[in-house]
C-alpha cells in the first residue's frame, strides 16, 4: 500500500506571534519550528496502515530547508522516504499554490492514501487538502477521527464529526483524508528511530523539477494576498468581583452579567 | 464581468442552518455597498419550497439544484453543482458559512474553480470594489487583511460573528431551477450513516453561551456542575487540552489553538489557567469570565470579570442566582 503524508512546518504553539516591520509578516527570529500538530495526526495514521497493509510511507513537504527537520521527524517516526520542494520560488505561496506543487510532486509517485492536517496552526486556512484531492481528482474526506481501509474492495469507511453529529463516509481508493484530534496518539520518535533517519532519503526539489513555472507558485501565483497584519484587538484585565463569600462573588457576578455587560 | 454577490446556503434534512442567514445578512450588505444583487445557491433534495423566502433576505434569485444525490452534504458532489452555476451567473463575490461543511466545500470548490479563498473571516468589507477580507490568523494571536486577485473572490465568515438582519416577510425572491449535472465520479463518497448527538446539544463554534472546564475540574464526575450552569445560561460545555487529554472530556470539546476556535457572547473559564494555547481560542468571545483560586493565573488577564474563588463553590451558586432571573 502506498500512502502519503503531506507535512508543513509551523511555529510552535508556544510562540508569541509578533508583526515584522513590513507589516505583513512575523518576526521569525525567536521562533522554534516543529511540525504542525495536526499533521503529525496524518503521519501517525500513514504508518498505522503501512503497519497493517505493508507498503511504503512518503513524507512530503514545501518550504525552505529547515523543514528538513520536521520531515526527518517523521522520518524518525518510522516512515520510509521524505520529499521537499526546496525552492525560494514557492515562498509566501497561498494555499493554491502549495496545493498545485504538492500536486505535482504526488501525481508522479503512486498512492492509495494522502494524507493532510486539517489545518496548519499557524495560517489556519484550512484548505490545503481539499484543493489537492480536486486537483488530483480524487475524493477527500476532510476531519476524520476514524477510517478504515479495504484494499481488497478499494475503499475506505471513515468518520467525521460535524455540529452534533458524526458523519460514517465511504469514499473509493485513492483517496485524501484530512486528520485531526482523536484519530490516534502520534508516537514519539525512538533513539534508534532517530538514528535510522539519518540514511533514510529525503530527495528536495525544485519548481522547474516539477514542470511547474516559477511564476504559478509562491507569492506571484497566489490568488490570496495579504495587504495587513495587525495584532488581535487588545483585552485588558477587566475586574475582579468582590464578595465576602463565594456565593456573594457568584451573586455579584450574575448581576454583573446581567445589568453591566447585558449577556445574560 | 463578474457581478454581484453569490451566497450559498448550508441546509441540513431540509432545514436552512442559523449560519446561512448571518451569511446572508453580510452578502446583502455587501450587494449593497456594491449597488449590485445577491443571488443564493440552495442544494438539497425537496428543498425547493425553501427558496423564494430567501428574497426576504435581500436574495434576487435563488438557484435550487435538487437531487436525491445533494440530500445530504458531500464535497464533490456539492462543488459540482455549484462549480456549473457560478459558471453560468458569473458572480464577483462567493460567501458561505465557516461552518464544518462550508470550510470543506469551499476549500473543493475554489480548488476546482482556481480562485482564492479567504478562510473563517471575522469581517468583509468592500474597498474600491474588491473584496477585502479580515481573518484572525495563529488562532487569533495576529489578524490578516487579505485581498483575492481572482474571481469569484471566496470567502467564508465564522460562526456567531455577522449580524443576521431581521427578514422582510413580504419579499419574495426567483427560483431558478438547475441541474447538478452529477456523473459517477461526483460520487465516489457517500454518507452511510448520520450518527446524531445528544438532542440539545449546542455545537462549540455556534454557540451562544460557554461554560469551559480545565485540570482546575479535577475529575470527569464533576463536569455535571458546568453542564448545569450551562443548562440555565442555555450554553454549552467546553474544555482546556489537559482535560481532554486526562479523557476527562471528548476531544470534540477542547477550545483552542489545537480545538475549537470559538467566538460565543460569553465564555466562562473554569479551573483554567489560560495557556497561550488556550487563550488564542477563545479571546475572540464578547465577555470572558474567569473563576480561578489563583489570583495570579494568565486567565485573569483576558477576563472581563474574573472572580478569585474555589470554582467549586462560585459555579453551584452562579447556577442558583442564574435561575432567578434567566
Ligand atoms: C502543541 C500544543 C498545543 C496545545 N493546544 C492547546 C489547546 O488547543 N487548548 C488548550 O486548552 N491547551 C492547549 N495546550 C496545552 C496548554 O499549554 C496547557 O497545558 C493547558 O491549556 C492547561 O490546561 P488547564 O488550564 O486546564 O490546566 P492547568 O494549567 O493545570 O490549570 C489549572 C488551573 O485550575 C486552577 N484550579 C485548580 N483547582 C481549582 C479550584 N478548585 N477552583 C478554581 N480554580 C482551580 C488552578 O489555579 C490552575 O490555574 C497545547 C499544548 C501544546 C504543547
Amino acid at each position: 500500500m502506498e500512502i502519503i503524508a503531506c507535512i508543513k512546518q509551523v511555529p510552535d504553539t508556544e510562540s508569541q506571534i509578533k508583526i515584522a516591520p513590513d507589516g505583513k509578516s512575523i518576526v521569525q527570529n525567536d521562533i522554534k519550528w516543529v511540525m504542525n500538530p495536526y499533521d503529525e495526526f496524518g503521519v501517525e495514521e500513514a504508518l498505522k496502515l503501512k503497519a497493517k497493509n505493508g507498503g511504503t510511507v512518503t513524507v512530503v513537504s514545501v518550504g525552505p530547508k529547515r523543514v528538513t527537520e520536521s520531515i526527518r521527524t517523521a522520518l524518525a517516526m518510522g516512515a520510509d522516504k521524505g520529499i521537499l520542494v526546496e525552492d525560494a520560488a514557492t515562498d509566501d505561496g497561498d494555499s493554491f499554490t502549495i496545493a498545485k506543487t504538492l500536486a505535482a510532486v504526488v501525481k508522479n509517485i503512486p498512492y492509495d492514501v494522502i494524507f493532510c492536517g486539517q489545518r496548519a496552526v499557524d495560517d489556519d486556512e484550512a484548505q490545503v487538502g481539499a484543493m489537492l484531492a480536486e486537483m488530483l481528482n480524487i475524493p477527500h474526506v476532510s476531519l476524520v477521527v476514524k477510517e478504515e481501509v479495504d484494499l481488497a474492495a478499494k475503499k475506505v469507511t471513515a468518520e467525521k464529526p460535524i455540529e452534533g453529529a458524526t458523519l460514517v463516509t465511504e469514499s473509493s481508493l485513492p483517496v485524501l483524508l484530512t486528520t485531526q484530534k482523536g484519530l490516534n496518539e502520534p508516537r514519539y520518535a525512538s533513539l534508534p528511530g532517530i538514528m535510522k533517519a539519518k540514511k533514510k532519503p529525503l530527495e528536495t526539489k525544485k519548481v522547474a523539477d516539477l514542470g511547474l513555472n516559477a511564476e504559478d507558485v509562491g507569492l506571484a501565483g497566489s490568488k490570496l494576498k495579504i495587504m495587513a497584519l495587525t495584532p488581535p484587538p487588545q483585552r485588558s484585565a477587566g475586574k475582579i468581583v468582590e464578595g465576602e463569600t463565594p456565593q456573594e462573588k457568584a451573586a455579584a457576578l450574575v448581576k454583573l452579567l446581567r445589568e453591566e455587560a447585558k449577556i445574560i | 464581468m463578474a457581478q454581484g454577490v453569490m451566497v450559498v446556503c448550508e441546509q441540513r434534512d431540509g432545514e436552512i442552518r442559523k449560519i446561512s442567514y448571518e451569511v446572508l445578512s453580510e452578502g446583502k450588505r455587501l450587494a449593497d455597498k456594491l449597488g449590485a444583487e445577491m443571488t443564493v445557491v440552495l442544494l438539497g433534495s425537496g428543498i425547493a419550497d425553501k427558496a423564494a423566502a430567501l428574497g426576504g433576505y435581500g436574495a434576487s434569485k435563488v438557484f435550487v439544484a435538487d437531487d436525491p444525490n445533494l440530500a445530504v452534504y458531500t464535497a464533490e458532489a456539492y462543488a459540482k453543482a455549484i462549480d456549473g452555476i457560478v459558471k453560468q451567473a458569473d458572480p464577483a463575490i462567493l460567501l458561505m458559512g465557516a461552518s464544518v461543511e462550508g470550510k470543506d466545500l469551499s476549500a473543493r470548490l475554489a480548488g476546482k474553480l482556481s480562485t482564492g479563498l479567504a478562510m473563517d473571516c471575522t469581517a468583509v468589507r468592500i474597498d474600491d470594489g474588491r473584496l477585502v477580507a479580515t481573518r484572525p490568523i495563529y488562532a487569533g494571536k495576529a489578524f490578516a487583511e487579505v485581498v483575492i486577485s481572482s474571481f469569484p473572490q471566496m470567502a467564508t465568515t465564522r460562526p456567531n460573528v455577522m449580524t443576521v438582519t431581521p427578514p422582510d416577510t413580504s419579499k419574495s425572491a426567483e427560483v431558478v431551477k438547475v441541474d447538478a449535472n452529477l456523473s459517477a465520479d461526483d460520487l465516489r463518497t457517500k454518507v452511510l450513516e448520520v450518527r446524531k448527538e445528544a438532542a440539545g446539544k449546542i455545537d462549540l463554534t455556534e454557540a451562544d453561551v460557554i461554560v469551559s472546564g480545565g485540570r482546575g475540574m479535577k475529575g470527569p464526575e464533576n463536569y455535571k456542575i458546568l453542564e448545569e450552569l450551562a443548562t440555565v445560561l442555555k450554553g454549552t460545555v467546553g474544555a482546556s487540552r489537559s482535560a481532554v487529554d486526562a479523557g476527562w472530556r471528548s476531544h470534540s470539546d477542547q477550545v483552542g489553538q489545537t480545538g475549537k476556535v470559538v467566538t460565543p457572547n460569553l465564555y466562562i473559564a473554569c479551573g483554567i489557567s489560560g495557556a497561550i494555547q488556550h487563550l488564542a481560542g477563545m479571546s475572540g468571545s464578547k465577555v470572558i469570565v474567569a473563576i480561578n483560586k489563583d489570583a495570579d493565573a494568565p486567565i485573569f488577564q483576558k477576563a472581563d470579570y474574573g472572580v478569585v474563588a474555589d470554582l467549586f463553590d462560585v459555579v453551584p451558586a452562579m447556577t442558583e442566582e442564574a435561575k432567578k432571573i434567566m
